[in-house]
């Protein structure tokens, strides 16, 4: 009997949380050996929602590319598509419009509020409480509406393309966006109300899935997770593109490293993404909103790499031309994929409820760590 | 006695957190019918507007002499990065003796869309626009395959021309 | 016959003279024993399947949305369709599953609701037994339904059930500590277990009101603890749908979900009841003493609408708990009844002992 209940003792229960779960947030697999509700170890299982984008893109032109890089993120599509943008303007040397810049600064930094919106939501209901999911998206719907006015899209809105935009704003955009800034500051108090401040809330991910500077560092861990470590990696504050060297904001950083510090970075995040969408909205200047573009673009022959502040981390393009009209190889680094590498080292030694907390505060999106 | 007080100041603090949320849903619940935002979809169909630039689907705007302006020039087929293009053209040979393609078919297969927009803003003779249609579901996946230019429809005749 | 909608005993006992005057004691028994039987399970669908709805509204309204809307006019008839499609749905055996626990375990999760409303007063008269130690059965049976979901959790051959029921194991019995202190507080104010008198105990003044503070705080730890009780969130841990997809019954289909799925919130009706009952009053009308006017006025409403009002308001407590709070964690959960609400709960007898010692709660 004593030996029995030893061997109980000593054996690891396997448990497949995942490809589908409720909490992996897609096709994510991953395999928890447990002990009682202890985690002992995490293997993350990726490539169920592999699609090869890498691999479709060298057989795509530059215009083209962007309704794949649209999928990767898609909570930033804009993002996203920013990187690549960039990337083949600096490789031509294009000079974009500044009306070009400010409304790709508005959009992205609109872009990730509606993202992190979503992770709100998410994140209240990993944890639980399923009203928050709903407060979320309601606040969420008027950002959708305004991309839907000047873009065509709601979630995936392939509005940038190489040397401009696909089509100008609509008349009404600067109009809905300062009211959406009017609106928004008023409900994010209440996500403070509902969520922040809920002490079962804070006890849940006070302390939980810590992960110091260093271990960010060296994971690659960027973007609000990142911050949340106290590593100061917002590519807009250090590497500014776009309008973003000309607008006063703060790089949001905490020192806990634990769930509830990304999850304050997050939250403060969308307030400072609303500082800059305010100090920008009103000084949109007139004039092209594209540049004109031959027909076919051909990079010169070399290495380019752009990288952005994603709504999760840093988002780099690197572009390998041969100087033909498709790209000989193309790279995405992914700010998921190096987050969820992470998981592991936060979640070792925490319970199955932490590890849920844990991946709603990494926030990943599955379709960008496959690619 | 410090961690007496701590024991019951976190506590009152919880309560207080707990019934601020509460308060936030409890709202929420006695203001319902003024703050309910879903929309009642098929009862609103008749009213539903979608905005100008909604991406519903790609259409051919035809005039009313059953004209497009498709020149067949392949354009949209070569730009569309999934191949949802086709387009089926005739070569016909005009008075003046000139060899030149008119349109047969413009087939479009919104199953293989990706709304990108790469055809509409690529063609030269803005033959093509955005639709407002977004139901788009199919029983059968043929269904999916559309001939944007209507039956007998011809090629619109440049102003300045004749 | 007179039928008093103000008070059942007459009824009752016509029917009870009625019966023996046609049959003997033992068939009288037998029959009575079915209509009781009859009308139970009756008001127990009825009552089920108008919560699903109410809880369904209710989060809908919270969350800014309508709710079920499609079937029946504001969609009351939704429910009813759910049971229908549930009851023709198949029902999923699982290989290596032990079937006749796997069987078993809904049906003892829905027993151990069905037992427990036995025992409730809905009016005056209106009682299907009035035990002495009415609490006491209360307490006693509604946590039978444990062992249902610790069946349910280890035959289900699955390891999410396995853990759901685990949790749902230890907490439970943690819980079961905290409801039952705080109901004995009520006794003690009391002085009977039995519920009948406990209600009219309270005919000049609700416990809630005339107990001090012991009552209140022994209403709120009652509250808590029974939200624990019966599995509902933000303790809904043995269930958690984004940590271990649906807990316990996760293997569970059709009408044996129905089961567990009705079981939900019948106990949540039971403790609802308790509450309404032990706390504030139960059928009995709001009175103040010296107001004689006011207490006329409130005498006119009969005592099933107060009964079902007090239960309908505590229901709404417990379902804003549900929609508004994030789940606990399995330890903080036991953290919380054991450092927390047992060491006052425990604290709140002797106080309240003391304070009916004293003679202070009239």
């Amino acid at each position: 009997m004593a030996e029995i209940i030893q061997d109980i003792q000593e054996q690891e229960y396997i448990i497949n949380m995942g490809p589908q779960h409720p909490s992996t947030h897609g096709v994510l697999r991953l395999v928890l050996s447990l002990r009682g509700e202890t985690v002992l170890s995490v293997q993350p299982h990726c490539g169920y929602i592999h699609r090869g984008i890498e691999k479709m893109c060298e057989r795509l032109t530059y215009q083209q590319i962007i309704h794949l890089t649209d999928r990767l993120d898609y909570l930033s599509a804009h993002i996203n598509n920013h990187a690549v943008c960039m990337a083949v303007e600096t490789a031509l040397g294009i000079e974009i419009p500044e009306r070009v810049k400010y409304i790709r600064t508005i959009m992205d930094e609109l872009a990730r509020i509606a993202s992190h919106q979503l992770w709100w939501c998410s994140f209240g209901m990993d944890l639980g409480a399923l009203t928050a999911f709903f407060y979320g998206l309601r606040d969420r719907e008027p950002i959708l509406d305004i991309f839907e006015e000047s873009t065509g899209g709601r979630l995936i809105q392939s509005y940038y393309t190489p040397g401009g935009l696909m089509k100008d704003i609509h008349p009404d955009f600067q109009k809905r966006v300062k009211d959406y800034i009017i609106y928004f500051r008023k409900k994010i108090g209440e996500y403070d109300q509902l969520l922040s401040g809920n002490v079962i809330m804070n006890q849940r991910t006070q302390g939980i899935g810590k992960l110091t500077k260093e271990e960010a560092i060296s994971f690659g861990v960027t973007g609000p997770s990142g911050r949340g470590s106290g590593f100061e990696c917002d590519v807009r504050k250090h590497r500014p593109y776009g309008m973003y060297g000309k607008v006063e904001f703060k790089e949001i950083l905490r020192s806990e490293g634990d769930a509830f510090a990304r999850y304050m970075v997050r939250m403060d995040e969308m307030r400072e993404s609303l500082n800059i969408i305010e100090q920008l909205i009103d000084n949109i200047p007139a004039g092209d909103f594209t540049v004109k573009m031959k027909p076919v673009i051909k990079l010169p022959e070399g290495e380019y790499y752009q990288r952005v502040e994603a709504a999760r981390g840093e988002f780099g393009v690197f572009i390998s031309s041969k100087g033909e009209k498709y790209p000989y190889r193309i790279k995405l680094r992914s700010p998921n994929f190096s987050n969820l590498s992470a998981l592991h080292t936060m979640a070792n030694g925490q319970k199955i409820a932490d590890l849920v907390a844990i991946g709603a505060s990494l926030d990943y999106v599955i379709p960008d760590i496959d690619r | 006695m410090r961690g007496l007080i701590n024991y019951f100041s976190g506590m009152f603090n919880g309560i207080i957190s707990l019934l601020k949320g509460m308060g936030v849903t409890g709202k929420y619940f006695f203001t319902s019918p003024v703050t309910i935002v879903t929309q009642q979809y098929p009862e609103n169909r008749k009213t539903l507007e979608m905005f100008d630039a909604f991406k519903g689907e790609v259409t051919m705007p035809h005039d009313e002499n059953n004209e497009h302006k498709c020149t067949a020039c392949s354009i949209c087929q070569i730009n569309c990065p999934n191949g949802s293009i086709e387009i089926v053209s005739r070569d016909v040979v005009n008075d003046e003796g000139k060899k030149r393609k008119e349109l047969d078919k413009h087939l479009y297969n919104i199953g293989m869309c990706s709304f990108c927009g790469l055809c509409i803003k690529t063609c030269p003779s803005n033959a093509l626009a955005w639709g407002q249609e977004f139901e788009h579901s199919m029983f059968t996946r043929d269904k999916f395959v559309k001939t944007l230019n209507n039956e007998g429809s011809k090629l619109m005749q440049k102003k300045g021309v004749e | 016959m007179e039928f008093n909608i103000y008070d059942f005993t007459s009824f009752t006992k016509w029917i009870d003279e009625s019966l023996n005057a046609a049959m003997s004691p033992f068939w009288v028994m037998i029959t009575e024993m079915a209509i009781i039987g009859v009308a139970i399970l009756a008001f127990y669908a009825l009552v089920g399947l108008f919560l699903v709805y109410a809880e369904r509204k209710v989060c809908a309204f919270m969350q800014n949305r309508v709710g079920p809307n499609r079937v029946g006019p504001f969609g009351i008839f939704q429910t009813i369709a759910d049971l229908l499609k549930l009851l023709m749905k198949e029902l999923v055996y699982i290989k290596n599953a032990d079937k006749l626990l796997f069987n078993i375990a809904p049906f003892i999760v829905i027993t151990a609701s069905f037992l427990a409303i036995a025992a409730i007063p809905f009016a005056r008269g209106l009682h299907a037994i009035d035990f002495n130690i009415g609490i006491f059965y209360v307490v006693a049976v509604s946590s039978l339904g444990v062992i249902g979901i610790l069946l349910a959790g280890w035959s289900s051959n699955s390891k999410y059930s396995l853990i759901g029921a685990m949790r749902s194991g230890a907490q439970i019995v943690s819980y079961e500590l905290s409801v039952g202190l705080s109901l004995i507080t009520m006794v003690v104010l009391a002085g009977s277990m039995q519920l009948s008198t406990i209600v009219e105990a309270q005919a000049n003044g609700w416990f809630i009101f005339t107990g001090h503070v012991p009552a209140v705080i022994a209403f709120v730890i009652f509250l808590i603890a029974s939200t624990a009780e019966t599995n509902r969130g933000p303790f809904d841990l043995a269930e958690a749908e984004s940590e271990l997809t649906a807990g316990f019954h996760t293997e569970y289909s059709g009408i044996r979900f129905a089961f567990f799925f009705l079981a939900e919130y019948m106990n949540m009706f039971i403790v609802a009841s308790i509450a309404a009952t032990v706390f504030w009053g139960g059928w009995m009308p709001f009175h103040v003493p010296g107001w004689e006017g006011f207490n006329t006025v409130m005498d006119y409403i009969p005592p099933f609408i107060w009964y079902i009002g007090k239960t309908a308001v505590i229901i709404f407590i417990l379902m804003l708990f549900k929609w508004t709070f994030p789940r606990l964690r399995i330890d903080q959960l036991l953290t919380l009844e054991w450092k927390y609400l047992l060491p006052i709960n425990l604290f709140n007898v002797v106080l309240m002992a003391f304070i009916v010692l004293m003679g202070w709660h009239w």
